[in-house]
């Protein structure tokens, strides 16, 4: 069988809606964070087939690579905030910090 | 002193302002500079001598001009009606205009002098004083303008002044009901004198008296009929028959007795009440023959019924009241006879007398601590010489004895009436005028012996009464003395031989068109007629001459027989007097009810007035108050409406508005859960419907 352009926006679809998913349903703050790396790492996978399958040149392929960066740098940042939840209210639930409503 | 016509002018200007400023002097400073009154009769003396200065420049260097000096008062350039409008005030000085300036000034200086003793003592001592001086300020005015406005204004402003004065001792109920009387009274007269000058300045777009006269003898009638003419003359002459009392507005003159003595005899017998006289001597010149026989009919009837009323007055002052009526009835009579120079005449010497004998009874009731009533006096002879003696003199010149200047003055109009009589045909007239000079003999000594002669009726008051000081008898000699004929003539039994009526004071020739004067009042075509001299026909003179003797020979019995009933009543007492009136009841009572022409007015002006008051004030009450409650009630009701839409539309609008958006929050609000994954829920099935939606594909 030959793997085409299809099969990569499947598998990008597939991890994006698990991404969603664990997003959604998650209550650790930690759990949410890999959700959204699941939802990047969808994208990149978008971009690269894009630019394997596309005619775009190497444009897909370096935004991937700055993708990867910002993850780990969100990664870092999103983890100290979680560190300060943390801190804060003794708990990383995601559904219990509604302060802000007030 | 060289005489120029600005000087006399300049003059006269200073009379007339010099006791408006004693007026205001006193009515800001009198309460606190204490004496302050002796300067307003310093200033008052100070204008006697100069008016008696005008009067010498008068007489002596323009005796046969008229002074007549102008200024703009109010000029309109584009008045609607006339086009253009120029108001002038100014000072006329004729030779009557002069005289009067002496008379009012000699009797308000001797008023002021003897009103220092008089009125000692009174709270508003100094008030009383400023009060005399605003009325001989208006008084002077009237007699010294040139035009018709200018002596409304003046007119009007003593009519003010005899108000505070009537009213002086306002904390009396009666003094103060008889000042709003005569102030009433005085409107109704000068009502129809405001309608006459209308009439005249609309027709001549002038006030000024010269102006008028002239147009009326270019032969310019007001809206071109002799009738109107006749009509203004008449009207005007309504505002004399007010200020000078005449029937029928005489009834606030007795009323007005309530003032001070010493203003009754200023202001009700010798001054203002002539000026009613002075200003239908003034329009003389205008009067068509029927205004001239309304004007001596009305003064002949009102002369005839203030002497029948004199006769029975208890009151002394009242009885001067009536027989003033009764004079000023005279005077009015001669000028509609056309008597104009005896009218003036009289005028003059009737001030004097008369103002005598008022303050003479002032004397008197100040002797008697306020006794007026006669019937209580008796034998003051010896208690008050001098008032007697100068009450004597002037009672003999009103009574119209020989060498007395009344005598002269009343012999001249009964001679003219009796001219009148002969040549118009009008006897009741003469008739009038003589049966007053009988009346006025006897009503005047009847006064006399009952005040001075006889036997004291008060005892107790008898003993306290003293003879007045010397500022209250000094000027009843100055004015008794007056009353001597050598001061008008040196021939006591001929009036036109004297200065007075020989060279001062002429009958000016009338303006009117032939065909509306009396025959007797168109002189006769001769060539000595070229001096205007004569204004009379030749038949005119003629019948004066005739006249003249009987006259005064009738006038000399008619007189004596009043003296002598006087006597022969209340001297010697031949005839009871009690029983008399006892005989004569309902005539007796008629009289001494004055004619129940009060009574009459209270039913029928007054009565009615107020009835047609009663009713309009109902329909007040009832009618415009209903429709004023009614509308009232509407807007109430009205409000009540709009206050229930406010509250239940307008405020539930704003509510419900509130209350949704507060529903609208409460609802959405549950939107904003605060957690993160359910925004993320409501994001991604947002992007998947908007991209089921609008496929951008």
């Amino acid at each position: 069988m030959h793997v085409g352009l299809t099969h990569f926006l499947i598998v990008s679809a597939i991890l994006f809606t698990l991404g969603i998913y664990g997003i959604v349903t998650r209550k650790n703050a930690v759990m949410v964070l890999m959700g959204i790396e699941l939802i990047l790492n969808a994208a990149n996978i978008n971009f690269v087939a894009f630019a394997r399958y596309g005619n775009f040149g190497l444009g897909g392929q370096v935004i991937a690579l700055f993708i990867i960066i910002l993850a780990a740098a969100e990664a870092a940042i999103a983890l100290a905030i979680v560190l300060n939840i943390y801190k804060t209210f003794s708990n990383v639930n995601v559904d219990e910090i509604d302060k802000l409503k007030e | 002193m060289i005489m120029t016509e600005s000087l006399l002018v300049n003059l006269s200007v200073v009379v007339l302002f010099l006791p408006l400023l004693g007026f205001a002097t006193l009515i800001f400073f009198g309460k606190k500079i204490p004496k302050l009154y002796l300067f307003e009769v310093g200033i008052l003396f100070g204008a006697l001598i100069l008016s008696i200065i005008i009067m010498y420049g008068k007489l002596t260097y323009f005796i046969d001009s008229d002074i007549v000096s102008k200024f703009r008062w109010i000029s309109f350039s584009a008045a609607p009606l006339p086009g253009y409008l120029n108001i002038e005030l100014g000072i006329k000085l004729d030779n009557i205009a002069v005289i009067m300036l002496v008379v009012v000034n000699i009797i308000s200086s001797l008023v002021h002098l003897y009103s220092i003793e008089y009125m000692h003592g009174d709270k508003r001592y100094s008030r009383y004083f400023a009060y005399l001086g605003i009325f001989t300020f208006s008084m002077l005015g009237i007699v010294l303008t040139d035009n018709i406005l200018m002596m409304y204004i003046f007119w009007e402003l003593v009519g003010l002044s005899s108000y505070l004065l009537i009213g002086f001792w306002f904390e009396k109920k009666s003094a103060a009901d008889a000042s709003k009387k005569a102030f009433i009274v005085n409107r109704v007269g000068d009502i129809g004198m405001f309608v006459g000058i209308l009439i005249l300045f609309f027709n001549y777009n002038t006030f000024s008296f010269d102006s008028i006269f002239e147009k009326i003898s270019a032969g310019l009638l007001p809206f071109g009929s002799e009738a109107w003419l006749t009509a203004a003359g008449i009207l005007v002459f309504m505002g004399a028959v007010g200020k000078s009392a005449q029937f029928p507005l005489h009834v606030w003159l007795p009323d007005a007795m309530e003032g001070p003595t010493p203003v009754s005899a200023l202001i009700h017998a010798a001054t203002m009440v002539a000026a009613g006289v002075y200003l239908v001597a003034r329009i003389f010149v205008m009067l068509t023959a029927d205004a001239m026989l309304v004007i001596a009919v009305i003064g002949a009837f009102t002369s005839f019924i203030a002497a029948t009323i004199a006769i029975t007055q208890t009151d002394i002052k009242k009885v001067l009241a009536y027989s003033t009526i009764s004079q000023l009835g005279y005077m009015i009579m001669s000028l509609g006879v056309g008597a104009y120079a005896f009218a003036f005449f009289h005028l003059v010497t009737h001030a004097f007398f008369k103002a005598c004998l008022f303050l003479g009874s002032g004397s008197v009731i100040h002797a008697m601590h306020h006794e007026q009533d006669i019937r209580n006096m008796g034998g003051l002879r010896k208690k008050l010489p001098i008032t007697y003696l100068t009450f004597l003199i002037s009672t003999l010149a009103i009574s119209g004895v020989p060498l007395t200047s009344g005598f002269l003055s009343k012999d001249g109009i009964l001679a003219g009436t009796l001219v009148f009589g002969k040549l118009t045909g009008h006897w009741l007239i003469p008739f009038f005028g003589f049966t007053v000079a009988a009346l006025t003999a006897f009503y005047m000594f009847r006064l006399v012996i009952l005040t001075f002669h006889g036997e004291p009726r008060d005892r107790h008051k008898y003993d306290h009464a003293h003879e007045s000081p010397f500022v209250m008898v000094a000027p009843l000699a100055v004015l008794a003395t007056l009353s001597i004929f050598i001061f008008y003539t040196p021939n006591p039994i001929a009036p036109d031989a004297g200065w007075f009526l020989g060279n001062w004071v002429k009958t000016p020739e009338q303006v009117t068109p032939h065909t509306t004067r009396f025959d007797f009042m168109i002189p006769t075509e001769t060539e000595s007629h070229v001096h205007s001299e004569i204004v009379n026909s030749e038949l005119y003179t003629e019948t004066m001459h005739w006249a003249h003797y009987p006259a005064m020979i009738m006038s000399i019995l008619l007189g004596g027989l009043g003296i002598l009933i006087a006597f022969v009543f209340y001297q010697w007492r031949k005839i009871d007097i009690d029983k008399l009136t006892e005989k004569i009841k309902p005539v007796y009572n008629f009289s001494l009810n004055k004619w129940y022409i009060d009574e009459l007015y209270e039913i029928t002006f007054i009565g009615q007035t107020l009835n047609f008051s009663k009713a309009l004030a109902w329909f007040d009450n009832n009618i415009i108050d209903g429709i004023v409650n009614g509308s009232a009630y509407v807007t109430r009701y009205a409000s009540k409406l709009s206050g229930l839409f406010d509250i239940y539309v307008v405020d539930g609008l704003v509510n419900f508005s509130a209350f949704f958006s507060g529903f609208l929050g409460l609802t959405f609000k549950k939107l904003q859960t605060g957690k993160v994954q359910t925004y993320v829920v409501l994001v991604v099935f947002s992007v998947i419907i908007l991209l089921f939606f609008f496929k951008p594909f």
